[in-house]
């Protein structure tokens, strides 16, 4: 296969997880009016009850929507992460995923074009949440504003986190034999990973609390992903979360390849096929 | 000249279940092959390791002359596949179902395209080609999958159970369709079934039982070593007399 052929394959497979998204309109709706809730209703019942000191990456005071703003992005890519994954397990039961798989691609290739088209879906939502953001500031429903480099400055962050969230998804898909068996999972990776990060509070404030919750938040990749955006948002790198990141994006793909290894994996491990 | 298909020894087991034992068989270019078995023979199986979805414990598969092991790419980029579960994208259209498929063997659309008209119209499907596929009836559907799987002009063909729950003028149309690939293109063909009228006299056919092959040839031969008078009786003698198993097609 030549490169030009791998790379229509990468545009296949991000074309139809365009499609998918374009026909999918409650997925769309759900994805941009969850963060908004949580902007709109829980911040600003929250606004006055808590006291911020000033943090890196900010300058100054900031009220507490500005602080979760970022936390909300890396959600709608946490939530997206766990979308494409529970697409992989519908795929698979609907026997769709075979398409993808009898392809003469190496599978890291497949299964790395199909997380890239999931980041890609991702950013996109981002950018139309910031859009809405950026107006619910201009008509004074909430005072969050970026940078307007910051918006630009973000993006590898964001591709970066996309990443990582999305092949943990991947890896999810890999494990989970049916469907049902997901909504568990959802309970036990998206709740714990989004609560226990530093999306709602900031970690300084968790460790006067508890130590060995601060622990917990420290070692959450989430919490990593959730303060590389956010410092990337202000046009700074925050070197060790962006190290983590890509640390964890590096462990969840070799397991998402094994995972999916026709030889080794767990597609080849668990049960048969119906006859 | 390279077998089509080559299956050696092929053994697999899913924990303590030993779905395939030892098969063996080829099929040379240009042979229309049927697979026969009854649900649970392990066809499904042996068309999962023969497309690489998984990797068999024992024996060796080869797509003329390409180890699956070893060329995986090279033996895949050869074949086409019609699986017994339907693998269209329900929610896509006829023609964004079959570009997906073509991008995914690295086919450009200005490539695709002409072949993709050419094989729905050769399937009777050209008017449907901006239909969601969840709108097509179960006949419609096989008969898109059978066009998706020619457009990257594969040279082995496979279908797993592909007439199952279709009325009898789908069923016919499609064997008829595949036996002219075949004769047309050059083209292999390993067709599974459970249903033995789908294999003619001129046939190729190889019978597995639990997991064991029984019996292959052309179906003259596996009649005539039976001894029995129709393919169907020699089915039935052949699985009979096969340890733990009886039943009828």
């Amino acid at each position: 296969m030549r490169a030009a052929q791998y790379l229509r394959a990468f545009l296949g497979i991000l074309h139809r997880e365009a499609l998918r998204w374009f026909n999918q309109r409650s997925r769309f709706i759900s994805a941009l009016v969850r963060p908004l809730v949580w902007l709109g209703i829980f911040a600003a019942g929250f606004r006055f009850t808590l006291g911020l000191s000033i943090i890196e990456p900010y300058d100054t005071y900031i009220p507490y929507e500005v602080y979760i703003a970022p936390g909300l992005v890396a959600m709608i890519q946490l939530f997206n992460g766990m979308q494409s994954s529970l697409s992989m397990v519908y795929d698979r039961e609907m026997g769709s995923m075979k398409t993808l798989m009898i392809s003469p691609f190496p599978r890291w290739f497949l299964l790395l074009s199909k997380l890239m088209a999931g980041v890609a879906v991702s950013i996109v939502q981002v950018y139309m949440f910031l859009l809405v953001v950026f107006l619910g500031d201009v008509l004074n429903f909430w005072e969050v504003e970026v940078p307007v480099l910051g918006y630009l400055e973000m993006l590898p962050s964001m591709i970066l986190a996309g990443l990582m969230l999305g092949a943990l998804g991947l890896v999810l898909s890999s494990f989970v034999k049916q469907l049902e068996n997901f909504a568990g999972v959802m309970n036990f990776v998206i709740f714990p990973m989004f609560f226990a990060s530093s999306a709602l509070n900031p970690l300084w404030r968790v460790k006067e609390s508890s130590l060995w919750l601060y622990r917990i938040y420290s070692v959450n990749p989430f919490t990593h992903a959730v303060e590389l955006i956010r410092f990337s948002m202000y046009g700074k790198l925050n070197g060790e979360s962006a190290a983590v990141v890509a640390g964890f994006f590096v462990v969840f793909m070799a397991l998402a390849v094994w995972g999916y290894d026709p030889g080794r994996g767990m597609i080849a491990k668990r049960g048969g096929p119906p006859e | 000249m390279k077998n089509a298909l080559a299956v050696s020894n092929v053994s697999h087991s899913f924990g303590e279940r030993m779905a395939l034992n030892g098969v063996s068989f080829d099929i040379g270019a240009g042979d229309f092959t049927v697979l026969l078995g009854l649900n649970g023979a392990g066809k499904t199986t042996l068309f999962a390791l023969v497309t690489g979805l998984y990797h068999s414990g024992d024996g060796a598969i080869a797509v003329y002359g390409a180890d699956l092991r070893k060329h995986y790419l090279k033996a895949l980029a050869r074949i086409g596949a019609v699986f017994q579960q339907s693998t269209l994208d329900l929610d896509l259209t006829v023609e964004q179902n079959m570009f997906y498929h073509a991008a995914l063997h690295g086919i450009a659309r200005s490539v695709a395209a002409p072949r993709i008209t050419a094989e729905l119209e050769r399937v009777g499907l050209a008017d449907r080609r901006k239909d969601r596929a969840r709108n097509l009836s179960g006949g419609q559907r096989r008969r898109v999958e059978l066009a998706r799987a020619l457009i990257h002009e594969p040279s082995l063909l496979l279908l797993d159970e592909p007439t199952v729950g279709l009325d009898i003028e789908s069923r016919q149309f499609l064997l008829d369709h595949v036996r002219k690939l075949c004769a047309e293109r050059g083209m292999a063909v390993l067709w599974a079934t459970h249903l033995i009228d789908e294999a003619d006299n001129n046939s190729k056919v190889v019978v597995l039982h639990k997991g064991k092959v029984l019996a292959s040839g052309t179906a003259t031969d596996v009649v005539l070593s039976s001894g029995e008078a129709t393919l169907r009786g020699a089915f039935d003698k052949l699985v009979g007399s096969a340890p733990g198993g009886k039943g009828k097609p």
